[in-house]
This record gives C-alpha cells, structure tokens and sequence, in this order.
C-alpha cells in the first residue's frame, strides 16, 4: 500500500471511531452535540501532554485521554442533558468553541503554535514508527470501538436509548431513567472521542488548536448524517466517504468545497436518512445466541 | 385494601384549575373508572399520578408509600403503568421491541455487565423475549412480533399499547380512553380483556367516555367536572346521579323547559 493510502486509511479510522461516538448522542439516544471535537482534542492534548511532560507510555496515555474526556463529557452531560434539542445544541457548541480557546490560550497547550514532538507509540517491545503497524494499532482501536457499540447498541440498553430517541416521555413511563441513560452514553462518547484524540496526536505527532475546532465537529456531524443516523455502519461508510471524497475532489481544488457542499445538500434532499440511515448492520455471527 | 390514594391533589396552570382539590382512592383487584366531561382534568390526573406534571398541591399513594417526587420511571418501578389517549408507540421499533422496552426496568443490570460477554443479559433477554411473546398472545396479536408497530391497525396498536404496559409487571394499570377510535365488535374484545386482566388480580383504573365499557367492567366510578369530583360510586348509582346528568347534558331551565 502506498504511503498516501496509509495515511488516508489511518485517518479514515480515526474518523470512524468519531463518527460512531458522535452517532451514538445522535443517532441512538436522539440528542444534539455540535462540539464533539472538544473531547477529541482533550483527548489529543491530555495524551500528547501526559507523553511529552510525564512520559507515559503510549497505553496509559490513551487511557489518561479516553478518562479525562470521558469526565469532561460527564461534567458537561450532568448539568446540559435536560435541556431541550436546540439548548443543547447551543450549549454544546459553545462549550467546543470555549475548549478551543482554552487550547489557544493556555500556556501549557502551547497556544496557536500547539505541541510539536509528541513520541510515535511504542510499547510491549513494538515500535509503532512505521505507518502500517500505525495502520494497525488503529484498527484495532477501531475493532474494539465496533465491538462495544454493536454489543451496547444490541443490548436492551441499546432499546432503551431508542425509546428515548423515539418518545422521551414514553421512555420514561415504560421504566426507564432517561436522565441516566442520556448522560452514560454522552459520558462514552466523549470517552471514545478522547481515544480518538490520542490516536490522532501520536500519529501526526504534531497538534494544534486548528485540528479540533468547530470546522472538526461539523465535519463528524457531516459524517453521522451522511452514512446514517442510527447505524454503525452507516457511520462507518460516511466516515469513509468524507475522508476519501476531499481527496479524490483535490483536482478541482478550486470546486472543493462546493462539490462537497453541493453532494450534501443534495443527499439531504433526497436522502435525508442518510446512505444507511434504514439499513442495518449485518453482523449477525457477532452476536450471541440466546 | 386500598391500593392508589389521591388526597386533595391540585393542578393549576397559571389561573386554570385543571384538577382541584381532588381525593378518591382505588382498591385493589377493581376496576376503576374515572369519567367526565372534555376538559374536566381525567389526563391531567392520570399525568399527576404517573409523575408526568408536578401537582400544584396534594398527595398520590401507592401502597401507603408517598409518590410525591418521583420521577415517572421510579413510579412504574413501584408498579404503577399506563397507556395514552393518543397512541404512544415508539415508531422505529417492530411489535415485539416495543413490549420488550416494557421489560426494561426487570432485565437492568448495569453499563459494564451488559457489555460483558456472558449469560446473565443473554438469559434475561431471552426471559423477556419469551414474556412479551406470551403478551402478544394474551392481546391478540400472536405472529405480528416483527411487524414495525406503525404499520398495525388503529385497534391493535391499542392493544400493542396495553401489552408494552403489562410488561412492566403493575400492580395498577392507568388505562386512558382504551376504547376511543375502536368499533363495537373492537370494544367488547378489549372488555373481554380487561376483565382477564383483572381476573388475573390486576387493578384496573380507567378514563373511558364510553359508557358501555363503563357501565359493563367498572366496580366504582369517579366523575369529574372542572377539575372536582363531584360524584363516586357504583356504575347503577353514578348513573342516576343529577349533578353527573347535569355536568353532562347541562343544568335544567328554571322554568322546567329544557
């Protein structure tokens, strides 16, 4: 494989692992969050930092991020998820621009200039320098992201977020604790989007705030609506599809954008579920048999 | 025994006294009716009991336990379910999902033990899969487990609506108007199950505006008229009842001419 489509491919999961967390507020337990690239970038900087200033191994940094993420979205979940759709939607994008300046600021996020130098992964005797065993660690990451998706979502727990989704009042009369559910599966998100985060630093070993602002969090949304709310790999696809399609419309560099826009658009007038928003992911042999 | 205790429940919004100063309580093993006029505050106090609104003022008891407070998901946790005048589905799941959401609050085992592999989810899925077949059969609609519930006919979302409630194991099932949209021959099989139901040892509490279902199941009727009860009693006695036949035809001219 060339170097090229090894790193689109690495990107491509690190998007994959966003667009199934984001998916997972989205598309199952029906919330807004249009600053999901916050706790990507917490997770970025909290594994960056910890590797650079403490040296923690590649492992305990990623899960230094994927917990502190994890928190940030607690915190923020706690006090946000009884609000209605659009005050969310609002308090979340504030909540990412406000991440943002806070890594523009601070002096310890090296500001604008951001945090060069941050090691390549290696541990258990592996050095993950070379892009294919990169290629590797991520898909692994991504494997184990699918896993426990498709095991939650295939749960009644997933139904339980489906009702919510559904008829919130309902869901509630039929038992379930709505407020609970909506901040557990904000608290993962968050969580997975931290490990993408740390995915992301150690590879390009370079990150600044520009990588994790409000341009990221629309672009995963993108994603979401794309391949379809509500299916794993739907999220999947859509992931894919807006990691390879910028660069296949490179040559109209000029047209760029407006392709882009235009393909959305127009998927979304005439595809509104998304490409598998009413599909589902076939997967059968993974789950067990009752 | 008593089972449901309402004392002097009140609901005001702004100015409008929706349920005011209500009180009646429900026995166990009956079935109840609450009946009234449009606008009289029937859902306004199905909402109360089942925690969907905070009262204004007033005490709801289960069992001699205060309910006041509770979110409705700890309500039906202590045995108390309902169903809706409007049809309240969850569209994007098939028949069998839907009663399976009622079975929710038995299968809990917590975030971390349902993503591990292992027997006690599986085996509770399997319990609940098996108990929400047996309802669908007990309602009629053995077969049309994975049928999305919206494409079901008017009458048997009704039903569909009804068995997601049992799933919940009540102690007492808030049935609001069961019979609206539904045809005579419709009518009497949801009768026929209600009275199984009952049979069976389940409280049964239920807003209806027809009488025949009224008249034909209840052991105890509670009429309201703006947000008071003005009459309780047995069907024969309620239907006899002057200010039950002046809130619902309206007062007789003075001079006797109506």
């Amino acid at each position: 494989m060339s170097a090229y489509l090894l790193h689109l491919a690495i990107v491509g999961g690190i998007y994959i692992i966003l667009a199934i967390s984001l998916n997972l507020i989205i598309g199952y337990a029906g919330q807004v969050s249009l600053g999901h690239a916050a706790f990507y970038g917490i997770g970025a900087y909290i594994s960056a930092l910890t590797s650079l200033l403490w040296h923690f191994p590649f492992p305990l940094a990623a899960l230094s991020a994927i917990l502190f993420a994890g928190i940030c979205g607690l915190l923020l979940g706690l006090p946000t998820l009884r609000l209605k759709e659009d005050y969310l939607a609002i308090v979340t994008l504030g909540f990412g621009v406000i991440v943002d300046m806070v890594f523009l600021n601070l002096e310890i996020t090296g500001g604008p200039d951001g945090l060069p130098g941050i090691p390549k992964p290696s541990f258990l005797g592996f050095s993950f320098r070379s892009p294919g065993l990169y290629l590797f660690l991520t898909l692994l990451a991504v494997l184990l992201t699918l896993a426990l998706t498709y095991r939650l979502v295939h749960s009644y727990h997933g139904r339980a977020l489906r009702a919510i989704r559904d008829h919130e009042v309902t869901a509630q009369v039929m038992g379930i604790n709505t407020p609970a559910y909506k901040v557990a599966i904000f608290t993962l998100a968050a969580a997975l989007a931290g490990l993408a985060g740390s995915l992301y630093a150690h590879y390009i070993t370079f990150i600044n705030p520009e990588s994790f602002g409000l341009h990221t969090s629309i672009l995963i949304l993108c994603m979401v609506v794309l391949g379809g709310m509500g299916s794993l790999l739907g999220a999947v696809v859509g992931a894919l599809a807006l990691t390879v399609l910028p660069e296949l419309l490179r040559q109209f560099k000029a047209y760029q954008d407006l392709a882009y826009g235009a393909l959305l658009i127009g998927l979304l007038i005439w595809r509104p579920q998304g490409l598998l928003g009413s599909g589902k992911l076939s997967l059968k042999f993974l789950e067990r048999k009752g | 025994m008593s089972l449901l205790e309402i004392h002097n429940l009140t609901k005001y919004f702004g100015g409008v006294k929706a349920v005011d100063g209500v009180s009646f309580t429900v026995h166990q093993g009956e079935i109840a009716g609450l009946i009234g006029p449009n606008g009289a505050g029937k859902t306004t106090c199905f909402n109360l009991i089942s925690g969907l609104l905070p009262p204004t003022g007033g005490a709801v008891t289960l069992l001699g336990e205060d309910l006041g407070g509770l979110a409705p998901y700890y309500r039906s946790r202590r045995g108390l379910a309902r169903t809706f005048q409007n049809i309240q589905l969850f569209g994007g799941m098939t028949v069998l999902e839907n009663i399976l959401t009622g079975c929710h609050q038995r299968q809990e085992v917590g975030v971390l033990r349902a993503l591990w592999p292992g027997g006690v989810v599986r085996r509770a899925e399997a319990r609940a899969r098996e108990r929400a077949l047996e309802l669908l059969d007990l309602v009629g609609l053995a077969g049309k487990e994975d049928f999305p519930a919206e494409a079901l006919a008017y009458g048997e979302q009704r039903r569909l609506e009804i068995a997601r409630a049992l799933a919940q194991e009540p102690r007492l099932l808030l049935l609001d108007e069961p019979a609206a949209g539904l045809n005579s021959r419709e009518t009497e099989e949801l009768m026929a199950l209600l009275e199984a139901l009952r049979d069976r040892g389940l409280t049964l509490f239920i807003i209806e505006h027809d009488m025949t279902l009224i008249m034909g199941l209840c052991h105890r009727v509670v009429v309201l008229d703006h947000g008071q009860v003005i009459a309780a009693g047995p069907p024969q006695e309620i239907r006899r009842n002057p200010l039950v036949i002046e809130a619902y035809l309206g007062r007789e001219e003075e001079d006797g001419d109506l």
